[in-house]
């Protein structure tokens, strides 16, 4: 079975985020940027099937500016077989990203497509729904335990799933695509032979009217703008004292 | 202009992030239909009915339905917005809302608008992004705007006060693609996180699930719900469905104590819209302390009996 994996480009999660001051968007400028730490997950439960003999080949995609290219081989130093970079230099939104990646994976026909369950600058968590519509294949999202096996609709996969009320198993029809959650797996660090290894590895670059996909952002943004700020608060020196604060000046408790 | 609001499923009654969606579809203007969807839900419609500002309650009663399961949800919801000529499909940001609502975006041709806090017209909303840490307002110009509603930033609408006509739809199916197996629901006397009024969090430095039994003490004196941080959670302290934050549960209440919690931006993206935010932390550096209302520098196990000893 050949896994298909999505990988975005986005600012490091320990980056501490500025809105521009003319409200246009963030500051990206001189920023460090990662791999989205949901795709480094999505990128080893496709490397971990891979050597428990349950997936044949990865192939890693981005949808994204020529800088992608690193997030890519990040991805293939990981373990990944081969790249594909869908370049674009528009803003990337969730239906046009799900529709380049529904053309690669008729292209491609894997037997599993594996997202992060949410991007950390847009925050959408869409993408692989989305992709799951325009295929028509089952979707598990969320995911925190995936296990491929034969079950009553044939080929398929038992997918556990984070919910809000605790943890939910499906068994979805193959093929199938899947998010995952932060419980799912650690992914690993390349070592520094992989991370060599990488540079030969294939990476293809291909157009986005290639593919005959339409990338034009569907949502326009008018305004980015700094959250509330939170007025700052005091210290107390005692368990008494917070207690009388929250009776008698907060009045919560 | 006709809202159609996916209600969170529901065995008994109306759940509370269905009253805060149909708060935000209260913004929109024009009429407000409300989807049930499950098994055996007669009673669910009926009250849902009876939920404020409701013009019309639609029922899908279907064991395809039962669980909820996006591959025969989206597919009834498509259906009904292209018959109803609905302008707006709204869904909770509940895990529920967030697996099916993409897809049904999908199958329109639209975009979705993830996480809505703010409605300032029929086509433009804000939502946060980057974890909070900016707010976007966007504008669409899809034909149908499909959204998830955040529930912290809306008023719940009153559960009484309509008389909604309820109407049965059919067309429910299996898609044929997924099939529910088992489900382990974590089971709590406690209020629910996303509704309690008190809200008592533990971090990485209660150091064990075995002290986990301190915060429980102090939450049922107050009548709180317990959460906590992803380093809780992933250590295997308490089950996933505790963990506030980005990427967790997005909570507001009237108190939210973080005790052995740093305060990652993360944690913060899901607990800062809290009313009073309480911190216990013996690192008097700790990034918590810059958004607590109250905080304390010390141990937590010494001084959080002494607070459910003095509250
Ligand atoms: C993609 C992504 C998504 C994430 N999503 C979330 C999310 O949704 N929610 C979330 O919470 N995190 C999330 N995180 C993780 C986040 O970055 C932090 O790692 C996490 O919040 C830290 O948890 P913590 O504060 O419990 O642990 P730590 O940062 O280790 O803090 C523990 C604190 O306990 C204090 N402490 C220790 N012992 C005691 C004691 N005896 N008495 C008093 N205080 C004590 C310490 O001083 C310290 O401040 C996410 C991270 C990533 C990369
Ligand atoms: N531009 C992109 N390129 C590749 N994958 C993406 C892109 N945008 C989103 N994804 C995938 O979709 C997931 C969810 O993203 P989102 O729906 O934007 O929150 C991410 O974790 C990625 O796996």
């Amino acid at each position: 079975m050949k896994v298909l994996v999505a990988v975005k480009r986005v600012i490091d999660y320990n980056v501490k985020v500025r809105v521009k001051p003319d409200e246009s968007g963030v500051d990206l400028g001189n920023v460090k940027m990662s791999m989205n730490p949901f795709d480094e997950i999505a990128v080893e439960e496709a490397v971990r099937l891979k050597e428990a003999g349950k997936a044949t080949e990865i192939v890693v995609v981005s949808v994204g500016p020529s800088q992608a290219q690193e997030t890519l081989r990040t991805a293939l130093a990981m373990g990944a077989d081969r790249a594909i970079l869908v370049q674009t230099d528009v803003e990337t939104q969730s239906l046009g990203v799900a529709k380049a990646l529904k053309a690669l994976a008729e292209k491609e026909q894997p037997g599993l497509v594996i997202l992060g369950k949410q991007a950390i600058d847009d925050d959408a968590n869409q993408t692989g729904q989305m992709l799951a519509a325009l295929l028509g294949w089952a979707q598990g999202t969320f995911a925190s335990k995936v296990v491929p096996a034969e079950g009553p609709m044939g080929a398929g996969v038992a997918v556990t799933r984070e919910i809000d009320g605790g943890l939910e198993t499906v068994e979805l029809k193959l093929p199938a695509v899947v998010t995952t959650d932060l419980r799912l797996n650690e992914p690993r660090y390349a070592s520094l032979p992989n991370i060599m290894k990488a540079r030969k590895k294939p990476l293809e670059t291909v157009d986005a009217a290639a593919l005959g996909v339409d990338l034009t952002p569907r949502l326009k943004t008018l305004k980015v703008a700094e959250p509330p700020k939170r007025a700052g608060g005091v210290k107390v020196g005692s368990v008494q004292e917070l207690v009388a604060k929250l009776k008698t000046e907060a009045r919560v408790i | 202009m006709t809202t159609l609001v996916i209600a969170e499923p529901s065995v008994e009654g109306v759940k509370v992030p269905t009253l805060t969606t149909l708060g935000a579809a209260s913004k929109l203007g024009g009429d407000v239909h409300v989807l049930v969807i499950g098994q055996g839900i007669a009673s669910v419609a009926d009250a849902t009915a009876q939920v404020a500002g409701v013009a019309k309650v639609l029922t899908a009663d279907a064991a395809e339905l039962a669980h909820g399961l996006a591959e025969n949800v989206a597919p009834l919801v498509v259906g009904l917005v292209k018959a109803g000529g609905y302008s707006h499909v709204l869904a909770p940001s509940t895990t529920f809302g967030k697996n099916v609502a993409p897809r049904v975006a999908a199958l329109l041709d639209v975009a979705q608008i993830s996480d809505i806090t703010g409605v300032e017209s029929a086509d433009t909303f804000t939502r946060p992004i980057y974890a909070g840490n900016a707010i976007a307002t966007v504008q669409s110009s899809d034909p149908v705007k499909v959204a998830t509603v955040r529930g912290t930033a809306f008023e719940a609408v009153a559960a009484t006060g309509g008389s909604a006509a309820v109407e049965a739809v059919s067309g429910a199916s299996d898609a044929g693609l997924s099939k529910f197996v088992s489900q382990e629901v974590s089971k709590s006397e406690r209020p629910e996180l996303t509704s309690a009024r008190v809200i008592v969090s533990g971090g990485r430095g209660m150091q064990s699930g075995d002290n986990f039994p301190l915060l429980e003490a102090l939450a049922d004196k107050l009548g709180a719900a317990v959460g906590a941080s992803r380093a809780a959670v992933d250590a295997g302290f308490v089950p996933n469905d505790y963990q506030v934050g980005q990427t967790g549960k997005i909570v507001a209440p009237e108190l939210y104590i973080a005790v052995g919690i740093s305060g990652a931006i993360q944690h913060l993206a899901g607990m800062k819209d809290s009313k009073v935010i309480v911190a216990i932390n013996k690192d008097e550096e700790a990034p918590i302390f810059q958004i607590a209302d109250y905080g304390l520098v010390a141990d937590l196990f010494k001084a959080v009996p002494e607070l459910t000893a003095e509250v």
